[in-house]
Formats: C-alpha cells, structure tokens, sequence
C-alpha cells in the first residue's frame, strides 16, 4: 500500500482547509521544536488517540515524523483502520524547518510545567498522562462575555493547551461587572484581545488564537471545525442555534451556558457521544421564542456572579470531556438559582423527530 | 399539594411570586388552567392561542419533561413538582 505523500508547503493549505497535522514523533525529539499547528500524538499512542483526532473518518490527516520514514509506516496503520485520507509530510520536520516555515518550541516533552499543575497531578483522574491530554486539546468559547470570561480563565490556568475566543465585540465599561476577563483599562478594546492578554499573564503556554467574528450558520462549520470541545457562552439565540448545528454536524460535544437574571442553566449537548448519544439544543427547546418573548440581559439585568457560576460549571464540563472522566452532563440540565440557592436537575430526553440530530 | 416553581423571567406575571400552590388531582393542563385563573398573564407565555406548549418553554414534572411524557395531558401527582423553564439566551 502506498500513502500520499505532501510537501510541506501542501500541508499547510490543507491544514487552512481543515486537515490536522499530527506529529508523531517521540517526546525528547520534539525539544528540536515543532511544527506550528501541529498536534503531538506520538506514534505508539496513535490507533488509541486518532478517533479525537478524526472522529468522522473523513478528516484529512497529515502525519509528519522526523523524516518522513516513520510518518509513512503510521499512515498505513491509519489507513488500514478505516481513515479515508491519510497523508504523511515529506522530508519530516527537517524539510518543514529547512523550508523556512514557522515552528515552535516544544510544549509537551519532559518538561510539563509539574510545578505549576502540581494539584492536578496529585489526582489520579488527571495525573501525567491527563495533564498531556489538556497540553494538547482545543477547546474553542463562542463568546468572551460572562460565561466565556469564568471558563477561559479556568481552562487556561488549567492547562488546556489552544484557546479559541470567538467574539467580534469590544469591552465596554457595563460588561466588567461580570465579564471578569477583561480590565478597566481595557474598556474599547477588541474582548479577544483584552482576553488573550489576560489568558496569556495567566498561563504563557497556552496558546490563545482570538478570532473576530460572529457566529452564523454561514460560517459556523468551518469556524468550528477541528475543535475537542465547543463552549457556547454567547448572548443570543441565533448564535445558540448555529452553533448547536454546526457541532452537531461535526460531532462536538457543546457545553451549553445561558443565564438570565439569577439563573441560569447548563447541559452538555452531544449527539455523536459514543455509546450513548445525547440530546441537541433543539431537543431542549425546538426553537428560538420571538423577539417580543425573549428580552435580553441588557434589558433584563443580571447578577454577575451567576454567569460566574455557570461558566465555571461549564468549564468543569469542558475538563471532564477532554480528560474523559466522571458522568458528563448529558442528557440533563442543572438550573441553578441565586435567589433561592437551589440546583435542580432535569432530564433531557433526545428528541427522535429532531429535524438536526435525529438519524 | 402541587409546588409550581416560575422561573424569574416570568415572575413579572405572578406578583414577584416564585412558587405556587395548586391542588393535586389532574394533569398539566389543569394545573395551568388554575394558574390562568390567578394569573390570567402568565399561562399565554407558556401556551400558543392554538393549546401547544410554546416550543421555547420547558414544563417539567418533577425531574421529567413533559414532552416526552404525554405533554400537557401528563398526570401531576400530589407532592410532585411542577417546573416551568424558558428558554434563555444571556450569556
């Protein structure tokens, strides 16, 4: 069997279009640095890991090695376990940094930041392996408001290795009441930028990409493609149900937030869970109410410490699903209320007619 | 007795009140039925004019949504719970 083999310059357009390049070489090499963008899967762990990587099969994926020896003997292991398009870099990273193309230095290898991940490390949940796990995966927030702010400072000081903000509004001095990750003097700022600041003097290694954009049905799939998991904290249900689509089509699990007042609610939506599929945003609400029904926290007020709640629990959510531990929140629905300090928990039941995510 | 718990976004229809009390003893619809009564605002936000629940309100029977149940024929027992959540966008 032969694998397609791609230049460098080639990897690069095919990862602009999708394509995740996965490096598969052994920790210690990578101290020699690494390709921009790529993801660390070494080759032994890699029939394990490569359903995160391309849970549809379809994905391309591009493996690159030292060489480009190494990359051509996984890729036929890839290929005979059913991935469509598996590609591997030639000439390796020697040729992609011969080439002149942008690297990076190594995040992963011998040198976890152990000190700094000391409280997780104890946990046996997370441990070594665990913490790699965050290292590597992608988590993008749809929004860097109230709920986004509380989880992206977890996420990040977590570990979690690329950070997505998606938002295309700036700071205004009414949003900091809540809206924890930005700062006084950030007021007029683009909030990915005054986002990525905070993140990065938060933790230095997490990578923080801000995109300045609004979600639409229009461009929510390729926004959203190649992310682990999809944190939805945006403030309106347009966006919601977009965003809801496009995960469902791409099989991302969405860590559903929304707040209202002093409530608010939060549930994990994801359909393609492996062995036990769960419910989509519209099999929680069919749809979206009329404007006229449906007054936002701009009009309606909001305690600032309740999306403070809920995207912290949000980012819990996110942190179970990329360690793969403990019962995620599918399948139900915690609304907690300030007022009457109350969590309740309802179940939600997938809808079989659900025009989305019924198969 | 029936608790009925009204989240905050329609508590500008129930006085402020957060929970209410009903009379066990029928379904869902009769215990909207009652709230209408005292309410006469409240039940139009979670009804449409035609009798269907509004598909952006929620009615839960304790931890159960009525949608998967029989809606709005669902029995409420006595003790049970009756929650209602819109569905809300902030974030």
């Amino acid at each position: 069997m032969t694998v397609r083999e791609v230049t460098p310059a080639e990897a690069r357009e095919l990862m602009i279009r999708g394509a995740v390049l996965v490096d598969v070489r052994d920790a210690p090499e990578l101290l020699a640095g690494m390709a921009q963008g790529a993801v660390h899967v070494p080759r032994c762990d890699l029939a394990a890991r490569v359903p995160e990587l391309a849970p549809d099969r379809d994905r391309t994926l591009l493996l690159m090695c030292a060489s480009g020896v190494r990359s051509q003997l996984a890729a036929t292991q890839l290929a005979a376990l059913g991935y469509v398009d598996v590609r591997s870099l030639a000439g390796g990273f020697t040729r992609w940094r011969g080439e002149g193309l942008p690297t990076t230095l190594p995040r992963v290898v011998g040198d976890l930041d152990t000190e700094r991940y000391a409280r997780q490390l104890a946990l046996p949940e997370v441990g070594e392996a665990g913490q790699r796990r965050l290292q590597d995966a992608r988590v993008l927030l749809i929004g860097a408001g109230g709920l986004g702010s509380p989880a992206a400072l977890y996420l990040a000081a977590a570990g979690v290795g690329h950070l997505t903000l998606l938002d295309d509004d700036r700071v205004e001095r009414s949003n900091l009441q809540r809206q924890v990750l930005h700062r006084d003097a950030e007021v007029g700022a683009l909030k990915i930028r005054s986002g990525a600041t905070t993140l990065r003097g938060l933790n230095p290694r997490v990578e923080v990409i801000g995109l300045e954009a609004r979600l639409a049905s229009s461009n929510a799939r390729a926004l959203l493609d190649g992310q682990q998991v999809v944190l939805d904290g945006s403030d309106n249900f347009a966006t919601r149900y977009a965003a809801n689509d496009a995960c469902v089509a791409l099989g991302i699990p969405c860590v559903h937030g929304s707040v209202f007042r002093f409530e608010g609610q939060v549930t994990v939506l994801w359909p393609a869970r492996p062995g036990s599929a769960g419910p989509c945003y519209r099999c929680l609400y069919p749809e979206p109410p009329p404007p006229a029904l449906a007054p936002s926290c701009a009009e309606a007020g909001v305690l600032g410490i309740v999306p403070g709640i809920i995207g912290s629990l949000q980012a819990a959510e996110a942190l179970k699903l990329l360690l793969g531990i403990g019962e995620p929140l599918v399948g139900r629905m915690l609304r907690y209320d300030a007022l009457q300090a109350r969590f309740e928990e309802f179940e939600v039941p997938r809808d079989p007619r659900c025009p989305v995510c019924a198969r | 007795m029936i608790v009925v718990r009204i989240p905050a976004a329609l508590r500008g229809f129930t006085a402020g009140a957060h929970e209410l009390q009903v009379a066990p003893g029928g379904t869902v619809a009769d215990v909207l039925a009652e709230l209408r009564a005292r309410h006469p605002q409240l039940v139009p936000r979670l009804v449409a004019p035609d009798g269907t629940l509004r598909p952006f309100v929620n009615v839960y029977v304790d931890r159960a949504d009525i949608r998967s149940l029989q809606g709005l024929a669902t029995r409420v027992p006595a003790g049970a719970v009756l929650s209602i959540l819109p569905a809300v966008a902030g974030g």
